[in-house]
């Protein structure tokens, strides 16, 4: 489903502060797989997600999606992937303030132009799947963080993406919430979604529905990419 | 342009909108400035061409043809009996002496116009006056005006009182010429100036075709070189010329301001915080492409730009037409120390609002794409980093 063939990824090239965050990676993601890329802080993780999910360019190499090679797209039909294929999760959440959480969770759907009825009873439904709809109209700011995670994961799944990317997920949350947010993963793996999860916490790493661990440090695959 | 297509610029219009509101307080403070800029230009810009709108109106009947007589470069009196010379001019319909000239009245501290009327040829002791005279002419009882059969006193070039009785008052709507005006006699005239018989200041000519004039003007300085022709044409681009000059000499004096209204506005306008270029990052890695974002960022500037224009615009239209231009009245009307009291009559064309709405609404809407726009083009992995 994604493949990455000899990527290299290169921070401020020809510049003194030249960093290479990925070395020569080739590597695989099969469709429903359920994958998680382990290793400590620099390993080159959130990188290598952000490329997988068409957000940045490698400095060297080719992606596939889809069997569809994506590496030198135009910035549009990037973003169209993007949109349609990929529900990323941020370490920050990164929801928008001064919003509400419906509204952050249908902002990925605003560039299809759909039927605004549809798309909000989409995303009613998705808050009532996390539990989160009696706060449906509350402010972003009010939420508390697991409440947040859940709106970033409602909005993750607004355009019903074939990816779910998460990038360290559990680094904001107690061990009750990241079990509860692991829980929440593998229904979506269940229901045929892939799911791709950056993190080096042993509850995301040891859970039981994960199937394939990806160890990485200095920008390299130490497991060269084989189930641990 | 397809439905879907129309539905997403709804949402990235609402979008835009409630991002407007969320930083309600600087684009408040923007909006503010920047009316205020539009409202400056454009109370100049109506008032001077309200003006112009005016005295031509007013200059229409206007004689097309004065002649003075020069005296070593300086205008003197003009004997009558050129009048008869001139009107011997082929072309000329009529040649008519006028009597006119200026009056300090130390009472009041005023310059008047005075003018000899032939309407008041038979009413001698009598005149008529405008409204500034009126309201001007004791200052120290501010509350109280002239009325008919008041007693208007003057001052006689050998130094005796000659008393005349206001009689009637110019219409309000003609007061921007008439503000100062006092019409009397000829025999008061000649009395109060101590002109002679046979004397005028200036003759007033109508001609049969006004396409004659330039021609007909040559021949009367032909006849008489001491004479000078002035066309009714050069004394309305001298008021255009008076107008545009008192406009530009605003506009110069608010120039400091506006400029330091505008770089704030610029500023302002054109600075991304780090919380909008983390929120374009957010957008962009969900799914928005940079034209969607360009979009959003061009509907934010035109909905602060547009709302601006027509406060301004708006507020400068009830400045310049009803509140009878508070702010400006000192230096764009009046000639004398009496200011005309009157209302403007509207003069707003489609070429001026053209005008100010683009040299207001599409500047700030460009330079606020820019930034935008450099901020849209970054790769949304920013955010994961962030």
């Amino acid at each position: 489903m994604i493949r990455l063939v000899d990527v290299r990824k290169t921070f401020n090239a020809d510049k003194p502060n030249e960093f290479t965050a990925l070395k020569s990676i080739s590597f695989e993601v099969t469709r429903e797989s359920f994958v998680v890329l382990k290793g400590p802080s620099g390993s080159g993780k959130t990188t290598l997600l952000s490329l997988m999910s068409c957000m940045a360019r490698p400095s060297a190499g080719r992606i596939f999606f889809n069997n569809q090679e994506i590496t030198s797209l135009p910035e549009r039909f990037l973003a169209d992937i993007r949109r349609r294929s990929f529900g990323v999760i941020f370490q920050q959440f990164n929801l928008i303030k001064g919003l509400s959480l419906l509204e952050n969770v249908m902002i990925p759907a605003y560039p299809s132009g759909e039927k605004f009825a549809v798309l909000k009873a989409r995303a009613l439904g998705l808050l009532d799947l996390l539990d989160i709809t009696p706060r449906a109209d509350a402010k972003i700011e009010w939420l508390s963080g697991g409440e947040a995670q859940r709106v970033a994961i409602a909005r993750a799944l607004i355009n019903d993406p074939l990816v779910v990317i998460a990038d360290e997920p559990t680094a904001h949350l107690d061990s009750r919430l990241s079990r509860e947010f692991m829980g929440i993963m593998q229904r979506l793996n269940d229901g045929g979604k892939t799911i791709l999860i950056a993190s080096h916490d042993p509850v995301v790493y040891d859970s039981a529905a994960v199937e394939r661990i990806v160890a990485m440090r200095d920008g390299q695959l130490e497991t060269g990419g084989r189930l641990s | 342009m397809n439905t879907s297509s129309l539905a997403k610029q709804r949402y990235i219009l609402d979008y835009a909108f409630a991002s407007l509101l969320r930083r309600k307080s600087k684009n408040i403070a923007l909006g503010l400035v920047y009316s205020f800029l539009v409202f400056l230009i454009s109370t100049v810009l109506f008032t001077a061409t309200s003006l112009k709108h005016e005295a031509s109106l007013t200059l229409e009947d206007a004689p097309e043809i004065t002649v003075q007589r020069l005296v070593a470069g300086r205008q003197d009196l003009i004997p009558v009996a050129y009048a008869d010379s001139i009107s011997a001019i082929r072309g000329i319909q009529s040649v008519q002496p006028r009597l006119w000239g200026y009056y300090f009245d130390s009472l009041s501290g005023a310059t008047y116009t005075v003018q000899a009327s032939t309407d008041l040829a038979e009413n001698s002791g009598e005149t008529v006056i405008g409204a500034g005279v009126s309201r001007r002419y004791e200052p120290e009882k501010p509350a109280r005006k002239i009325s008919e059969n008041d007693i208007l006193p003057f001052k006689t070039h050998d130094g005796h009182v000659k008393n005349l009785v206001v009689k009637g008052f110019f219409p309000a709507h003609s007061e921007l010429i008439t503000a100062d005006l006092i019409l009397i006699s000829e025999t008061d005239f000649r009395t109060i100036f101590g002109i002679q018989p046979g004397y005028a200041t200036d003759l007033v000519i109508k001609a049969r075709n006004e396409r004659e004039l330039a021609t007909i003007a040559a021949k009367i300085v032909q006849l008489h070189p001491d004479t000078r022709p002035i066309l009714r044409n050069e004394i309305m681009r001298t008021y255009e010329a008076v107008f545009d000059w008192r406009s530009g000499l605003i506009l110069l004096v608010l120039s400091g301001t506006l400029c330091a209204f505008a770089v704030l506005a610029w500023d302002k306008a054109t600075g991304l915080s780090a919380e909008e270029r983390k929120e374009i990052g957010i957008l962009k890695a969900v799914g928005w492409d940079t034209s969607d974002v360009l979009y959003m960022k061009f509907w934010e500037g035109a909905a602060i730009s547009m709302l601006s224009f027509f406060v301004g615009v708006i507020g400068a239209y009830f400045h310049t037409f009803i509140a009878s231009l508070v702010l400006f009245e000192p230096i764009l009307k009046g000639w004398t120390v009496l200011y005309p009291e009157f209302r403007l009559t509207p003069s707003v064309t489609v070429y001026q609002l053209t005008t100010l709405f683009i040299l207001t609404v599409i500047p700030y809407t460009v330079t606020t794409i820019i930034p935008s726009w450099r901020a849209a083009t970054i790769d949304p992995d920013s955010v994961m980093r962030s």
